[in-house]
């Protein structure tokens, strides 16, 4: 892409007000912090103090000491890498089974008319609910497992592509039209930029749903990953274990949605969003100005 | 030569916007059309535009008959449309890329000063104010030098000053490389003051009532005595083509008028 064209990664609101913004935005996340942090604190002196039971819900020292167990061991390596190579796997197909029918139905009446029903159809079905067939059809391995993620990724992705597309802005379409833009120019130059920011927010929502889809799709016997971790952590109980693979969920949900956000960020910079949005977050719509 | 025949345009859901219009622009005139809201003055630009088909009659440019989008005719709207994800100078360069980079660049840079904008090149569109918007979108029009640049009401959102300042910007531009112009405007005195020719239109059909041909040297002064008085002309004739519900409140009274 050209300099003039692309989107452009360097410049603009002047440095000062960057830094002052950086601060702040570092302020509130140590303000984020603060609750998760208290909570824990609180909980191990209550425990520590004997008003309360640490047996079911382990106190941070415990919860700690297993995670540094799971470590030492290299098991906690190896479930995180299982579980996130589903999930790549997973997000993956979801994402491009749900742009590519985002696209279709958005660009092309017939093809919306056709499939949309019966993709929304679908949709209505809980995504646990295919877990037996997919075992039947995919096996108990990895093959089900990655479907079932699939499958819970595509529909956001979709739904949001479907949107983003169909809610362009009439009016700057025309722009691109006025200067005579073929069918691929205007979806490059007008229509992908257009519908950016929301494909983001859908790529996110399905990443979420994903690690939603990867727990339940290790609840049906997988021997490794956080989820084994869990129904492990269940039978055996042990609900440091339990609570231990939950915190790493989080950690690993938090990462991936960030470096998604982040990733994205470069090429959204020249969104018109008030400073509290949080980023990636679908703009305001907003006269094109 | 800009040349329409009997055009008529009536939308799917049956309104008829405009029927046998028949109009001529030479090169470099400046044709206003003004008239009363919904009597088909952006179905106008827009048929000219290519964006709409003409559901009878022949536009013609230099005697070849238009389908779409033509390369020599621009359009710049009432709002400004400029591509927020595009810098000003992304902006104004959309229609330059089958230019060399350098060419492209040299071009912005020039219709960047050409504007009053020099420095302005690296912001984002939403950094600007209406005024400077709205000239960034006449420019983005303007550097692919089109012999025909079609605007409709491309002042009517800013205050009167503005308005002024980008009128006069417009006759600068416009002595560049002197494109057609055809103005669509609510404020008579715009038309006036810039055009060669002024035509009123009346709706129910859309349909050209008169054309006013104004004859005075430019600069024209806003308050000269010819003016005013084809500024009275104008109104009668737009009170009189008004339907009759609406001529109670008479078209002077409202503000852009
Ligand atoms: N897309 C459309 N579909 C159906 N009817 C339309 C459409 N656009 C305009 N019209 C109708 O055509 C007529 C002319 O509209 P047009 O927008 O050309 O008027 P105008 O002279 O530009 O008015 P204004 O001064 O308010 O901008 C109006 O009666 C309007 O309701
Ligand atoms: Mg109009």
């Amino acid at each position: 892409m050209s300099h003039v064209e692309g989107l452009p990664l360097t410049r603009g609101v002047p440095q000062r007000a960057d830094t002052r913004l950086r601060i702040r935005r570092q302020g509130r996340w140590l303000l984020g912090l603060l609750v998760p942090a208290g909570a824990a604190l609180a909980w191990e002196l209550a425990v520590r103090a004997g008003l309360a039971n640490g047996r079911l819900m382990p106190p941070p020292s415990v919860l700690g000491a297993t995670l540094l167990d799971l470590a030492q061991g290299g098991d906690l390596a190896l479930h995180i890498r299982a579980t996130l190579a589903r999930m790549a796997a997973g997000f993956a197909l979801g994402v491009l089974a749900g742009t590519a029918l985002g696209v279709l139905t958005g660009t092309f009446a017939g093809v919306r008319a056709a499939l949309d029903p019966t993709l929304q159809a679908l949709r209505a079905i809980p995504s646990i609910a295919w877990v037996p067939l997919f075992i039947l059809w995919f096996g108990i391995f990895e093959a089900s497992k990655i479907m079932l993620i699939a499958v819970g990724v595509a529909f956001p992705v979709y739904l949001g592509t479907l949107g983003a597309i169909r809610t362009v802005d009439r009016r700057i379409v025309e722009v691109g039209r006025s200067f005579r833009l073929g069918r691929l120019a205007l979806a490059r130059r007008i229509l992908f930029p257009a519908v950016l920011p929301h494909y983001v927010v859908a790529l996110r929502s399905g990443l979420g749903l994903g690690w939603m889809f990867v727990v339940a799709a290790e609840f049906m016997g997988a021997s490794e990953g956080l989820g084994y971790l869990l129904v492990d952590g269940q039978q055996l109980g042990k609900p440091a274990q339990i609570l231990a693979a939950i915190l790493v969920f989080a950690l690993l949900g938090k990462l991936t949605d960030t470096l998604l956000v982040a990733a994205a960020a470069p090429f959204l910079r020249w969104q018109d969003v008030a400073q509290d949005v949080v980023p990636g977050e679908p703009p305001r719509r907003r006269e094109p100005c | 030569m800009l040349s329409l025949r009997h055009v008529g345009k009536t939308y799917p859901n049956g309104a008829e916007a405009l029927a046998g219009v028949t109009l001529e622009v030479a090169p470099g005139e400046i044709l206003a059309i003004v008239g009363g809201s919904g009597c088909g003055k952006s179905t106008l630009l827009r048929l000219v535009a290519g964006l709409e088909g003409a559901s009878a009659g022949r536009i013609a440019l230099d005697g070849v008959p238009l389908a779409g989008p033509h390369p020599a005719i621009g359009i710049v709207f009432q709002e400004p449309r400029l591509l927020p994800w595009l810098t000003v100078a992304g902006n104004i360069g959309f229609g330059l890329t089958h230019l060399s980079r350098p060419a492209r660049e040299a071009r912005i840079a020039a219709a960047l000063a050409r504007i009053g904008l020099p420095d302005y090149g690296g912001r984002w569109p939403r950094e600007l104010s209406g005024g400077q918007a709205q000239r960034v979108a006449l420019a983005r029009a303007l550097v692919v030098e089109p012999r025909v640049l079609l605007l409709d009401e491309p002042f009517s959102a800013l205050d009167a000053f503005i308005r002024e300042d980008l009128q006069g910007h417009l006759l600068a531009l416009w002595s560049d490389t002197r494109p057609t112009l055809v103005l669509v405007t609510h404020d008579i005195e715009e038309a006036l003051v810039l055009a060669d020719r002024v035509v009123v239109m009346q709706p129910k059909p859309g349909r050209i009532t008169q054309v006013l041909t104004i004859d005075l040297p430019r600069p024209r002064a806003r308050t000269g005595a010819d003016l005013l008085h084809l500024k009275q002309q104008v109104l009668g004739l737009l009170r009189h083509a008004r339907p009759a519900a609406a001529k109670a409140n008479a078209y002077a009274a409202s503000p852009a008028a």
